[in-house]
């Protein structure tokens, strides 16, 4: 599926937006790392929790799950979100 | 010839300062990492060209860069630090940012460590791209105990820093925590015990009580490494070991200056040669220069008297900050000293400090200034 990439991770895809595929959030994440190494640890902490000022959101919907469910055909999209000055 | 490489860490990114053979112009290299939060970069001893970068952004979680050409290339840590996942149902932490980075000694190649917020120690053992927990710290009841809550630390966050290798024995290690007092191991981290007798708290705190420690900075002198200083925020001390009582050094600043600060550097071969730059530690902590007048002390007898060095720095209204890894010495002779300032300033004191000169302005924060040998 489709998956929209903020500024902040393009020096790790160099494309946006680029292909990653799971059934659950994340497992696409696990997947957008194998295809692009690193790029997940910027946006889950070691604990498994997605980061503060680091937005997902599925088909506009923002999720906060790692388990919600993925269809084929879903948008999404990772957002930078304010972290300040 | 020798030349100075002086590597500049900011809220902002990096910038790495070459100096000619005579130090009196720099050619500068930067901004790395525009944008980033650098913590701290260091060049490796062992080969003086590898250099490791401790980075997050505002965004992004923290990561480690390495560069094996001083700085022409980076390539990202294959696995940053990072603490142990929790068990199920178990809250665990995690790395913030890597605070502090210290090369291994010259018998361990590619061995690094890390220092993080909140506190944690890291060890690799590739040059910096894969690092683990080090030690059973990070998890253990005591030192949880000890490390206390993101309330107990410094302002943006806890940490872990000073990691100290002694040089003629790789088993022996020392670390600090602001707070939660200084540490050392005997046994190659398999334990570590607190080093904490003759150093003092704030009023009306218990000091037998680990937590309440805040070591500001402790370095281990080359040419002695029987002797260490500390920068404390409650004072300045002198450890020689195997005393294990730490000896309280900065009563004898003057009054007006106190003996708080941040930075603490060592002389490359004189061990009754130190520096430190006394911040304004009264009523609500300004942490600036005392008065706005801005000065480094030095000790020529390991702490019995302290010169004051200012000349060249600005006389009146300069209300600096200095953080904790902003200052360093060069391996001249004499050395010289850098230090930066949170207003972004990189200063450059010739003859041990003895007349200062101004070799870059408008940088962002500076978070950290590492002085290092080329050749």
């Amino acid at each position: 599926m489709k998956v929209l990439i903020p500024s902040a991770l393009l020096s790790y895809t160099d494309r946006n937006p680029v292909e990653a595929s799971g059934g659950t959030l994340g497992e696409l994440l696990f997947d957008l790392d194998r295809r692009y190494p690193g790029i997940r640890f910027r946006m889950v902490d070691e604990q498994d929790r997605i980061r503060r000022h680091i937005r997902i959101f599925i088909n506009a919907d923002q999720v906060l799950d790692l388990g919600q469910p993925l269809q084929a055909g879903d948008d999404v999209v990772i957002v930078q979100a304010l972290s300040g000055g | 010839m020798r030349r100075t490489l002086v590597l500049v860490a900011t809220r902002k990114g990096a910038w790495l300062y070459h100096g000619d053979a005579s130090r009196d112009s720099w050619r500068v290299d930067g901004p790395h990492f525009l944008g980033h939060v650098l913590n701290h970069v260091v060049l490796d001893p062992r080969d003086r060209r590898t250099l490791l970068a401790a980075a997050k952004t505002g965004h992004l979680g923290p990561t480690i860069f390495r560069s094996t050409d001083r700085g022409a290339n980076w390539k990202e840590a294959a696995r940053p630090p990072a603490f142990a996942k929790a068990g199920e149902g178990k809250s665990g932490r995690a790395v913030d940012h890597t605070f502090w980075l210290a090369p291994g000694p010259i018998s361990e190649e590619d061995v690094w460590y890390a220092g993080t917020s909140p506190q944690g120690l890291f060890r690799s053992a590739d040059g910096g791209a894969t690092w683990e927990p080090f030690s059973c710290i990070n998890e253990d009841a005591q030192y949880r105990t000890w490390m206390g809550t993101s309330q107990d630390g410094t302002p943006d966050g806890a940490k872990l820093h000073s990691i100290i290798v002694d040089p003629r024995d790789a088993s022996h290690l020392y670390f600090a925590m602001s707070g939660g007092g200084v540490h050392e191991s005997l046994d190659g981290g398999a334990s570590f015990a607190p080093l904490i007798d003759g150093l003092e708290v704030v009023e009306g705190f218990d000091r037998s009580n680990v937590a309440f420690h805040d070591p500001h900075c402790v370095r281990l002198c080359p040419s002695n490494p029987d002797r260490l200083y500390q920068q404390n925020h409650c004072g300045i001390y002198r450890l020689d070991r195997p005393s294990k009582a730490w000896r309280r050094i900065g009563k004898t600043l003057p009054k007006d200056v106190g003996d708080i600060g941040f930075p603490m550097v060592v002389h490359p071969r004189n061990a009754d040669v130190a520096w430190v730059l006394p911040m304004d530690g009264t009523t609500v902590w300004p942490r600036t220069s005392p008065e706005g007048k801005p000065a480094v002390y030095r000790t020529r007898n390991a702490g019995e008297s302290w010169q004051r060095l200012d000349a060249g720095l600005p006389e009146k209204q300069a209300w600096w900050t200095v953080k904790r890894q902003a200052m360093s010495a060069d391996a001249g002779d004499p050395p010289a000293l850098y230090f930066g300032t949170t207003s972004g300033e990189l200063w450059m004191g010739r003859d041990e400090g003895s007349r200062w000169t101004c070799i870059a302005q408008h940088l962002p924060e500076i978070y950290a200034v590492e002085a290092a040998e080329l050749e």
